[in-house]
């Protein structure tokens, strides 16, 4: 069987990756969960990692926002004033990198929000971590982070609690973006909405990133998602990269034996 | 040798009622407390003649710095007269041959419950701070271990989330009496149930504060010339009780925090809540010769 | 002549794990294409025109062989080239006209055609008075324009794909059947704008399924004529 043409390293892409990881691996006891698994996300792209249950997609995210570090492995943001392997960065460098310059939102709502306190004042606690104290800009900078949601501004002092789930995503989406990193990380952002609010929130996924030029990370077992959001797909399975390409190659043309199940198997 | 040369007389308590060993940790807590302003230490509280919730850890702390000089005041909401502060006076000079006073400008030690004296205190003067609930954080995080975390984590995202939250809902931030400060740029505390109206007097004073829960068994510190800032939003001014135009019914003083003393007729009048105060002014008026110090406020305004 | 691009020797089959065959789709394909001018792919339907056409945008990964693609900087082989380079020059020089608009379900159809021109950094305002100007020229109704693609007709929808794929002018312009399902005003509109396109530099290789509405533009054409379609392979 001969092998698709490797392919080169950049050439007419002169800026450096915004996000490099490499060489991670994470055992849990005797369950791998990464194997070895690199990642580069350029700035202003999408990146989509799809996978069933147990592929470490998630876990890899979870690396990506600092929750975990991994056995091996070396991760790199370039972001002014920080350097180095940021596995390495010490509790409150780690808790502030990722309060400030990272946004991530999870697939249940009650991982990301204060269920309990307002919409509005889930994304003024981002901004406070930063160091706002003025109350004007925290509604201000609240009400932006919010309409960029498409999250309705007459309900910004709702408490995600009395929310449909469509709008407890919306409102992690501002609470993520608050801040305007560079890096949005999305686990399963769709996944339990009703498909039509799936539509929507994918919509305003995309317009953000279109009008932010914001680099995101998608983690979805849903290949409809992962085929509307991203720029570049990497399948994983059982802690593996299996294959990468561009998000139209690895749906219309896939190489590898289990990526072609994967897409074969979409009803 | 003898008995008599290596031992000592029986006592009936050690000096300052607590025994050497847990003056010895009350001292080391108070100094560690002391190099982390605003940190709370944990420490072995001790059994006091005196119930929980009635001063045991101020008790606790004073006791540790009694000396035979000492001069100790005794406040409770402002009286050296109340049955509380009266026992704790008298008793604090039983186990040390301490003197009493009711006069701020002649007192080493102050231990209060809930106020701070009007006059300023001076760079030899130590107030002692009786702390129900040390912990700003409760209202956020019941859990202790996770609350220590997060004030190591200078954590405090949700505790200003909570001064944003009472903005939107009421206008205006709630907090009465122990206003969550902001002592030297680091640690969140609660300067215990003080009003408003007292919090300035922590921030860069010349005196040494103490504050301690007895039940809760924690103590914090305020070094002198210390950063104590109420949380505040920069567009949203921290504003202390409206007494600035009060006047005392007794006294005539006008200018300090008052207690409102609700009258038959559905109305009410103000008297001094620092009463000895307002003993010196009346004893003024009548021509004896009673000093009164500078003060935080003059006209009713922080100078 | 400005040299645009240079096909050497492209192979493509494709390996179906799992049945364990190998699909052939061409081999050995070589031709040379310069700005301005308009290249049609002929042949029998499934010899493999539309797959060709893929594998020069990337959506196929060659077997073997170059695709050489000339910028102003140097030239490149496409059927090599880094996944964010293929992403760059789509972004900004090479463009894929299909008959399939993959319509996202709540955007208006003014839009979906303005996006390019938003990519590229033109102001809102502006990219949206061209989009609705290029709607108007492939002869979409004016009511439509706010409207949702996804509710429309295949040939509404074509037109909007057209106007969305040819607004920004790209180096290259690779056209699979875009004149499906489209009106006769509408494709009158697709030649008339292929033809300034061209005019104005616009390389262009087209599949069309009636060659006879661009005529005017061929420069040349490519046969494809059938090779082995099927093996089965020991994988």
């Amino acid at each position: 069987m001969t092998q698709a043409l490797s392919l080169l390293p950049p050439q007419l892409m002169t800026t450096p990756p915004l996000l490099t990881m490499t060489g991670v691996s994470r055992r849990y006891g005797d369950v791998v969960a990464l194997q070895d698994v690199s990642a580069l996300v350029y700035p202003g792209e999408v990146l989509g990692i799809v996978g069933e249950s147990g592929s470490g997609k998630s876990t890899l995210l979870r690396m990506m926002n600092l929750e975990d570090t991994p056995d091996t492995g070396d991760y790199r943001l370039a972001l002014p004033d920080l350097g180095g392997n940021l596995f390495g960065l010490d509790r409150f460098a780690r808790r502030m990198l990722c309060a400030t310059r990272i946004g991530i939102v999870y697939q249940n709502p009650h991982q990301g929000l204060l269920m309990q306190h307002t919409s509005s004042g889930n994304v003024a606690e981002r901004l406070l971590i930063a160091g706002e104290r003025s109350f004007a800009n925290l509604r201000a900078r609240g009400r932006t982070a919010l309409e960029a949601s498409e999250f309705p501004l007459d309900r910004m002092d709702a408490r995600p609690i009395e929310l449909s789930g469509g709008m407890q995503q919306r409102v992690q989406l501002a609470k993520a973006i608050a801040l305007e990193p560079a890096l949005l990380l999305l686990d399963e952002p769709t996944t339990g909405l009703d498909v039509s609010v799936q539509a929507l929130v994918l919509d305003t996924l995309k317009r953000l990133q279109r009008d932010r030029a914001i680099s995101m990370v998608i983690v979805s077992h849903d290949l409809g998602v992962i085929r509307t959001m991203a720029d570049r797909v990497m399948v994983m399975r059982r802690g593996r990269v299996v294959e990468q390409g561009l998000s139209d190659q690895i749906f219309q043309d896939p190489q590898h034996e289990y990526t072609q199940q994967l897409v074969h198997a979409k009803l | 040798m003898s008995i008599a040369q290596l031992t000592k007389a029986w006592q009936p308590m050690s000096y300052g009622f607590l025994d050497a060993s847990a003056k010895r940790e009350l001292r080391r807590k108070m100094l560690k407390a002391i190099a982390v302003p605003g940190c709370q230490m944990p420490y072995a509280s001790r059994e006091v003649p005196m119930a929980r919730g009635w001063g045991t850890g101020g008790l606790q702390v004073t006791l540790t710095l009694l000396k035979p000089s000492s001069v100790v005041k005794v406040i409770d909401q402002g009286a050296d007269d109340s049955v509380n502060a009266a026992s704790i006076r008298s008793f604090l000079s039983k186990v040390s041959g301490a003197a009493e006073t009711w006069d701020t400008l002649d007192a080493s030690l102050i231990q209060s419950r809930h106020r701070i004296p009007e006059e300023r205190l001076h760079a030899g003067q130590i107030l002692v701070l009786q702390v129900p609930n040390p912990e700003p954080l409760r209202p956020v995080e019941p859990n202790m271990s996770i609350a220590r975390q997060m004030h190591a984590d200078a954590d405090y995202g949700r505790l200003w989330l909570i001064l944003y939250e009472q903005i939107v809902r009421s206008g205006r931030i709630m907090e009465g009496a122990a206003y969550p400060s902001l002592v030297n740029g680091r640690h969140v505390m609660t300067p215990s149930p003080i009003p408003r109206w007292d919090v300035p007097k922590l921030h860069m004073a010349q005196h040494l504060t103490f504050l301690s829960a007895g039940r809760e068994k924690r103590l914090y510190a305020v070094p002198p010339f210390t950063k104590v800032e109420p949380l505040v939003f920069s567009d949203v001014p921290f504003k202390v009780e409206d007494h600035g135009a009060l006047t005392c019914h007794r006294s005539g003083v006008n200018g300090f925090y008052m207690n409102e003393i609700p009258q038959g007729d559905g109305g009410s009048a103000f008297e001094l809540s620092d009463s000895h105060l307002g003993i010196k002014a009346i004893r003024q008026a009548e021509g004896e010769a009673d000093q009164i110090g500078a003060t935080w406020y003059q006209n009713g305004h922080l100078a | 002549m400005t040299p645009v691009l240079q096909v050497q020797n492209l192979c493509k089959h494709f390996e179906m794990h799992h049945l364990g065959q190998r699909l052939m789709a061409f081999d050995g394909i070589s031709f040379a294409l310069n700005a301005g001018e308009f290249l049609l792919l002929r042949g029998p339907n499934g010899v493999g025109k539309s797959t060709l056409l893929r594998t020069l945008y990337r959506s196929y990964l060659p077997r073997a062989g170059h695709i050489w693609y000339h910028t102003t900087e140097g030239r490149i082989d496409l059927a090599r080239a880094a996944d964010v380079d293929i992403s760059l020059l789509r972004r900004r020089e090479i463009g894929f006209v299909t008959q399939f608009l993959i319509a996202r379900p709540r955007v208006a159809a003014e839009d979906i055609v303005a996006e390019p021109l938003r990519r590229a950094g033109v102001a809102a305002a502006d990219a949206l008075r061209e989009a609705r100007r290029w709607l108007e020229e492939f002869g979409v109704k004016r009511d439509l324009w706010r409207a949702y693609p996804t509710t429309f007709s295949g040939g509404e929808q074509q037109k909007v794909n057209l106007a969305r794929a040819l607004i920004l002018p790209q180096r290259l312009l690779l056209l699979d059947e875009p004149t499906a399902s489209l009106d006769v005003g509408a494709r009158a509109a697709l030649v008339r704008r292929l033809g300034d396109l061209k005019a104005q530099g616009v390389a262009m290789i087209g599949v069309f399924h009636h060659p006879g509405d661009v005529a005017d533009l061929i420069d040349r054409d490519i046969e494809l004529t059938t090779s082995e379609v099927c093996e089965d392979v020991a994988l």
